[in-house]
C-alpha cells in the first residue's frame, strides 16, 4: 500500500498504541494498512498443511489436524473528547493437533514453513506419547468424511478494516459528544473488530479456507452527583455481531421501538450509536434519582438485549456436553442437566420454551461454515416444548451419548491454542402468536421491565443465578410506571424457565452477543450470539441491591 | 531462547535503541518458557507448551507515540520493528496525557523471583505429577479435574533516557477439584509457588479428596447472616474475580478523584487517610518478600518497593498513573503485583476450634460486581461448605449465594489467621460475622 493510502487509512490513528488487556486480542501490533494485505495463497497453505500432516503421521500419529491462522484485530478506545488508544494487531501461525498412542497432543509454531510445520508436528506427537504413559482409555473420534477443498466467508457488506480509522474515531467522539451534551459526567467508548482467516486441514481429507468477521461498538456513560457522591452508569445497548461495518450505519428498518414510556430502541442488524449515547446520558442522570425497588415477587418482562445473557448462562453453558461430562469441573463447573437428569425427561421449561442451537445464523457471532475440527455446521434442537432433547458436542464426546456425529462446536481463539468445545449460538424461538412488547406489558399487573446486561452470576452447575440489568422500569397495572434502581433477580434455572409465560413474535426478535466468553484452562475466549424476542416470566424473586458502607 | 541472560537481553535492546531516530525510544523484551497439562475424569484432556520471546518498541516524537512488536531478533526484523513504531508515532495524534520517559532508576535486587527447579520442568515431570494425582483419585474411587501450569522467563527494559532493568521470574500453579462418583460431594485445593521444588500434586489432591468425601449429602440451611470462616482460596481465587482482589483493584487514585469509586468523597476528593476498615486490617506489598517474590519494576519502569496500602484500617496510599499523579499533585505510586495481608499465627483449623457456630467456606465462585458505589459483589460458595458448631465441623451444608462488600466484610472481622500464598499474594483465613447469604444453591 502507498503511503498516501496508509495515511488515509490511519487518519487520526494510533494514539498510545499498545494492545489493550482484552482477552483474545493478542498478536503483533501492526500499522492498519497491513490488515488489508492478503494472506497466504490457499495453494501455499495446502502445501504447508500437508507438510505437517505427513510429518505427524511419520512420527506415529493416527489422526492429525492442522490450523493455519491469520488473526487480525483492531480496537479503538476514546474517553470524552480524546483518543485513548488505537491498536491494530496481527497474529499468524499454525497449531497442530494429533492423536498418538490413543492420546491427544498439541503444539503450535509461528515458523510457518515446511520445516517449522514438521517440527511442530513432531513435538505434538512427542507430547501425546508422553501423556499416553498416564492415560487409561484411548481417544475415540466420531467419524468425519473429508470435505475436499472448500471455503466459507461471513456474509458482510463492508469490511470494517477497510474503513479509515479516522471515521471510526469520529464516530466514537461524536457519540461521546452526544453523551456529554445530554448530561454525562464521563463517557468511555470503544469499537472492536476481528477478522479470523483460518485454514484447516486434516487426515480425514478436508482442506477448508474460512474468512470470519465480527464487530462490537460499546460505551459506558457515567453521571455523578457531586453533592451526594452518588454515581450511576448506563452501558450501550448495542450487541456484538457477526457483521461488517454496515452494522455501524443505522437503518430505520432495523429499529424496534421499546415499551411506551421508556424511550428505548431495540436494534437488529444495524446500530445507531449517536441515538443510544444521547438516551444513555439522560438515563444515567435519571438513575441518580430513580426509586429503589421494593424486594418481592414480580412478573419480569425481559428485553432480548438482557435475556440473551440469561439464555447464555442458564441454557447455553448448561447444555455443553463437556461440562455435563466433567471436563470443566475444576474451572467453570459441571451441569445440573446430567445424562441421568435428561433420561428422566424432566421439564427444563414451560411449553413456551423452544431453544435451537445454530452455527449458521446470519449476523450471529458463532456463524461459521465449518468448526475447528472440520465438521460442517448446522442447526439442531436443544429444548423442544420445554424438554431437553440434545446437547452440544464435539467429535471425541459424541460416542459417550450414543451418537456418531459431532455438532460442529469445536473452536480455538487462536492458532496457538488447542481447540476444544465452545458454545453454539443458542436462541429462544419467538412466539407463534402476534404479540408486541406493549401488548405483553398491558397484561402485567405488577412487574419490572429490564433491558441490557448488568451484573451476572450463576453457580457451577447452572442452577442458582442472579442477574441485574442496564435499565429497569416498574410496570403497574399494564403500564410502564417510571424508572427504578437497585434491581437484581435470583432464580433457579428450572423454576425460571418453567415460569416463562409468553414470548413476543418474530417481529421483536433480535440477537444478543457475548464477545469474550471465557472457558477452559488455560482460559480462552469465544464469541456467541443468543436470539430471542421480549419474554415474560411470572413471579420471579427480586432483591434490592442497595447497601450502606459508611 | 526463551530465558535470555541480562547481557544477552540488554545487548538486543541496545541494538534496538541504536536503530531509533525518534525523540524518545523504549524497548522491552519479554521471554517465557513453560507448559501446562489439564485433566478431567481422571485422564489428561489437553496439554500444551509455551516458548516465546517478544520485543515491544515504543517510539515518540514530541507528544506523539507509536508502539510495535516482533518476536524475531535478526537485525532486519529489529530495524523494521523500530521503523514501524516510528511510522505509527508520526501519524498519531498528540497525547494530552503525555509524560516523558523515565530516566535511570534504582531497583531492588530480588533473589527469589526465579527458581531453576521451575525452569527445568519437562513434559515428563508434568505428566508424572498429574499422573500421581489421578492415581490417588483412582485408588479412592473419586473423580478429579485439575490444571497444572508452569513458566519461567524474564523481563528486560531499556530506554533512550538511560533506564535499564532486568529480572528473571518463574512460577507454578496447580488447582484440583475432586468429586464423588454419586455427584453429592466436591472438594478443592490450590497452590502456587515461585519454586516448583515445593510442589506436590499428591498432597494437594489429598486435601481436595478429603473435602469431597466430607461434603457428601449436604444439608440445607436457611440463607441469612452467618459467621463465616473464609479460607484464603475463598478470598483470592486463581480463576475468577475475588473479594480481596476487588478491594485492591479499587485503590485507584484517579477513579476516586473523579467521583466514581467507593473511595470518592462527597463534594469531591478522595478518602485517603480515613479509617474505613477494622483496625486489625493492614495490607502492604513487598516485591522482595521471599514467599511471593515479584518484579521490582512496573510496566512503565517505575520501581516497585515495599508500600503500605491499608494500615490499621486506614487507607494509606492509592496507586496512580504518572500523568494523574502530576496533574493531581499526589505521590506517584505504581499498582503493585502481589500483596500481603497481615495476620496472626492461627491456622484455619485453629479458627474453626474457636468458633461456636459458623460456616467454613473453601472457595467462592462466579464473583461479579453488583454496585461499584458500595463495592457490592455477588457469587457463590462451592467445593466444600461446612457447618461448624462448638469448634468442630458438624456436617456439610448446601452452597449459598452471597451479596457482600469487602468493605463491610473487613469491618465485621472476628479473627485473622496465618497468611498463606494464594495466586501470588499472602492471604490469611478470615473469620467474619454477619456475612450475607441471600439464597441457596442446589449445585454440588
Amino acid at each position: 500500500m502507498k503511503r498516501r493510502d496508509f495515511v488515509g487509512l490511519t487518519g487520526l490513528a494510533a494514539g498510545a498504541l499498545w494492545l489493550p488487556s482484552v482477552p483474545g486480542f493478542g498478536g503483533t501490533l501492526v500499522d492498519p494498512a497491513r490488515l488489508l494485505e492478503p494472506g497466504l495463497d490457499v495453494a501455499v497453505k495446502k502445501r504447508l498443511a500437508d507438510a505437517a500432516l505427513n510429518a505427524a503421521k511419520s512420527a506415529g500419529a493416527t489422526y492429525v489436524d492442522v490450523r493455519i491462522g491469520r488473526y487480525l484485530n483492531q480496537s479503538v478506545f476514546t474517553r470524552e473528547k480524546q483518543v485513548q488508544n488505537i491498536a491494530s494487531g496481527e497474529s499468524f501461525g499454525a497449531g497442530i493437533r494429533v492423536i498418538a498412542n490413543g492420546t491427544w497432543g498439541f503444539a503450535s509454531t509461528n515458523q510457518v514453513t515446511e520445516a517449522g510445520m514438521a517440527k511442530a508436528a513432531q513435538l505434538a506427537v512427542q507430547i501425546a506419547k508422553a501423556n499416553a504413559k498416564v492415560q487409561k482409555e484411548p481417544v475415540k473420534l466420531a467419524p468425519q468424511k473429508g470435505h475436499g477443498e472448500v471455503s466459507w466467508k461471513t456474509p458482510i457488506q463492508v469490511n470494517a478494516f477497510e474503513v479509515p480509522v479516522k471515521d471510526k474515531v469520529d464516530l466514537l467522539l461524536a457519540a461521546n459528544a452526544k453523551a456529554l451534551e445530554n448530561g454525562a459526567t464521563f463517557v468511555n467508548s470503544a469499537l472492536f473488530q476481528i477478522n479470523e482467516q483460518k485454514y484447516f486441514a486434516s487426515t480425514d481429507g478436508s482442506y477448508i479456507d474460512q474468512d470470519i468477521h465480527r464487530i462490537w461498538p460499546n460505551f459506558s456513560v457515567t453521571a455523578i452527583d457531586r453533592a451526594s457522591g452518588k454515581f450511576r452508569t448506563r452501558e450501550a445497548l448495542s450487541s456484538p455481531m457477526g457483521l461488517g461495518y454496515e452494522y455501524m450505519q443505522p437503518k430505520a428498518q432495523d429499529k424496534i421501538a421499546g415499551p411506551a414510556g421508556t424511550g428505548l430502541v431495540g436494534y437488529k442488524y444495524s446500530y445507531d450509536m449517536l441515538e443510544d449515547a444521547t438516551l444513555a446520558a439522560k438515563q444515567a442522570k435519571e438513575k441518580l434519582t430513580a426509586k429503589s425497588v421494593v424486594p418481592g415477587k414480580y412478573d419480569l418482562v425481559l428485553d432480548p438485549n438482557h435475556l440473551g445473557l440469561t439464555i447464555h448462562e442458564s441454557i447455553g453453558h448448561a447444555t455443553e456436553l463437556d461440562r455435563v461430562l466433567g471436563y470443566e469441573a475444576n474451572y467453570a463447573g459441571t451441569s445440573f442437566a446430567t445424562l441421568e437428569w435428561k433420561a428422566k425427561n424432566l421439564p427444563y421449561g414451560s411449553k413456551n420454551v423452544n431453544i435451537i442451537a445454530d452455527k449458521t445464523q446470519p449476523g450471529s457471532l458463532g456463524a461459521v461454515g465449518y468448526d475447528d475440527e472440520g465438521v460442517q455446521t448446522g442447526q439442531w434442537d436443544i429444548i423442544k416444548d420445554g424438554k431437553l432433547v440434545d446437547y452440544q458436542k464435539i467429535r471425541d464426546q459424541a460416542h459417550i451419548v450414543g451418537q456418531n456425529k459431532s455438532d460442529g462446536c469445536c473452536y480455538s481463539q487462536s492458532w496457538q491454542d488447542v481447540q476444544f468445545q465452545r458454545m453454539a449460538n443458542i436462541s429462544l424461538q419467538p412466539g407463534k402468536e402476534k404479540m408486541s412488547v406493549d401488548d405483553m406489558i398491558s397484561k402485567v399487573d405488577k412487574g419490572i421491565y429490564i433491558a441490557g446486561r448488568g451484573s451476572f452470576s450463576i453457580d457451577q452447575q447452572r442452577y442458582n443465578s442472579q442477574f441485574g440489568g442496564t435499565v429497569f422500569y416498574a410496570i403497574e397495572k399494564g403500564k410502564i410506571a417510571g424508572m427504578i434502581e437497585d434491581v437484581a433477580y435470583q432464580t433457579n434455572t428450572v423454576e425460571f424457565w418453567n415460569s416463562c409465560a409468553a414470548v413476543c413474535d418474530q417481529s421483536d426478535y433480535r440477537l444478543f452477543g457475548s464477545f469474550f466468553d471465557g472457558k477452559g484452562q488455560p482460559s480462552q475466549v469465544s464469541a456467541v450470539s443468543h436470539g430471542s424476542s421480549t419474554t415474560r416470566f411470572n413471579s420471579v424473586n427480586v432483591i434490592n441491591t442497595a447497601r450502606k458502607i459508611g | 531462547m526463551a530465558i535470555l541472560s541480562q547481557s544477552e537481553a540488554q545487548g538486543i535492546l541496545q541494538k534496538v535503541l541504536s536503530f531509533s531516530k525518534a525523540d524518545e525510544c523504549e524497548a522491552t523484551l519479554n521471554g517465557q518458557t513453560g507448559g501446562n497439562v489439564r485433566s478431567a475424569r481422571n485422564a489428561i484432556s489437553t496439554s500444551g507448551g509455551v516458548d516465546n520471546v517478544s520485543l515491544t518498541v515504543e517510539s515518540r516524537f514530541g507528544k506523539r507515540s507509536g508502539v510495535a512488536t516482533c518476536n524475531q531478533f535478526d537485525d532486519a526484523t529489529l530495524r523494521n520493528c523500530v521503523q514501524r513504531a516510528e511510522e505509527i508515532a508520526r501519524l498519531a495524534p498528540e497525547s494530552p496525557e503525555y509524560m516523558p520517559l523515565l530516566g535511570p532508576q534504582k531497583y531492588l535486587t530480588s533473589a527469589n523471583s526465579f527458581a531453576k527447579a521451575t525452569a527445568d520442568i519437562t513434559p515428563d515431570y508434568r505428566a508424572a505429577q498429574v499422573g500421581a494425582s489421578m492415581k490417588l483419585c483412582d485408588e479412592k474411587k473419586l473423580t478429579s479435574a485439575a490444571f497444572l501450569n508452569d513458566a519461567a522467563g524474564f523481563v528486560a527494559k531499556r530506554n533512550s533516557k538511560g533506564l535499564e532493568a532486568y529480572q528473571q521470574t518463574s512460577g507454578l500453579e496447580f488447582s484440583i477439584t475432586v468429586r464423588t462418583p454419586d455427584g453429592t460431594g466436591s472438594g478443592y485445593a490450590t497452590a502456587d509457588y515461585n519454586d516448583a521444588s515445593k510442589f506436590d500434586a499428591r498432597r494437594l489432591t489429598q486435601i481436595a479428596a478429603d473435602k469431597a468425601s466430607g461434603s457428601r449429602n449436604a444439608q440445607a440451611l436457611e440463607p441469612g447472616k452467618y459467621t463465616v470462616i473464609l479460607e484464603p482460596a475463598a478470598l483470592v481465587a486463581n480463576s475468577d474475580a475475588s473479594l480481596m482482589q476487588a478491594l485492591m483493584s479499587a485503590l485507584d487514585a484517579r477513579n476516586a478523584d473523579e467521583g466514581r469509586s467507593f473511595l470518592s468523597k462527597k463534594g469531591g476528593g478522595n478518602r485517603k487517610g480515613e479509617k474505613l476498615f477494622d483496625e486489625r486490617v493492614t495490607i502492604y506489598s513487598d516485591p522482595l518478600n521471599p514467599e511471593i517474590a515479584d518484579l521490582t519494576f512496573s510496566g512503565d519502569g517505575r520501581p516497585q518497593q515495599k508500600i503500605t496500602w491499608i494500615e490499621k484500617g486506614v487507607v494509606k496510599n492509592l496507586y496512580t498513573s504518572r500523568y494523574w499523579a502530576q496533574k493531581a499533585g499526589i505521590p506517584d505510586v505504581p499498582r503493585p503485583g502481589g500483596w500481603i495481608m497481615e495476620g496472626g499465627s492461627q491456622s484455619t483449623a485453629d479458627l474453626i476450634k474457636g468458633t461456636a457456630k459458623g460456616i467454613l467456606v473453601t472457595r467462592l465462585w462466579y464473583i461479579r460486581p453488583v454496585d461499584p458505589q458500595t463495592l457490592l459483589y455477588t457469587g457463590l460458595t462451592r467445593d466444600g461448605t461446612f457447618y461448624i458448631e462448638n469448634g468442630k465441623i458438624k456436617f456439610p451444608v448446601k452452597n449459598f449465594r452471597f451479596n457482600e462488600s469487602p468493605i463491610i466484610m473487613l469491618n465485621n472481622l472476628e479473627a485473622i489467621g496465618k497468611p498463606v500464598r494464594v495466586n501470588g499474594n499472602l492471604v490469611p483465613p478470615l473469620k467474619i460475622r454477619d456475612f450475607t447469604f441471600t439464597s441457596l444453591s442446589d449445585a454440588v
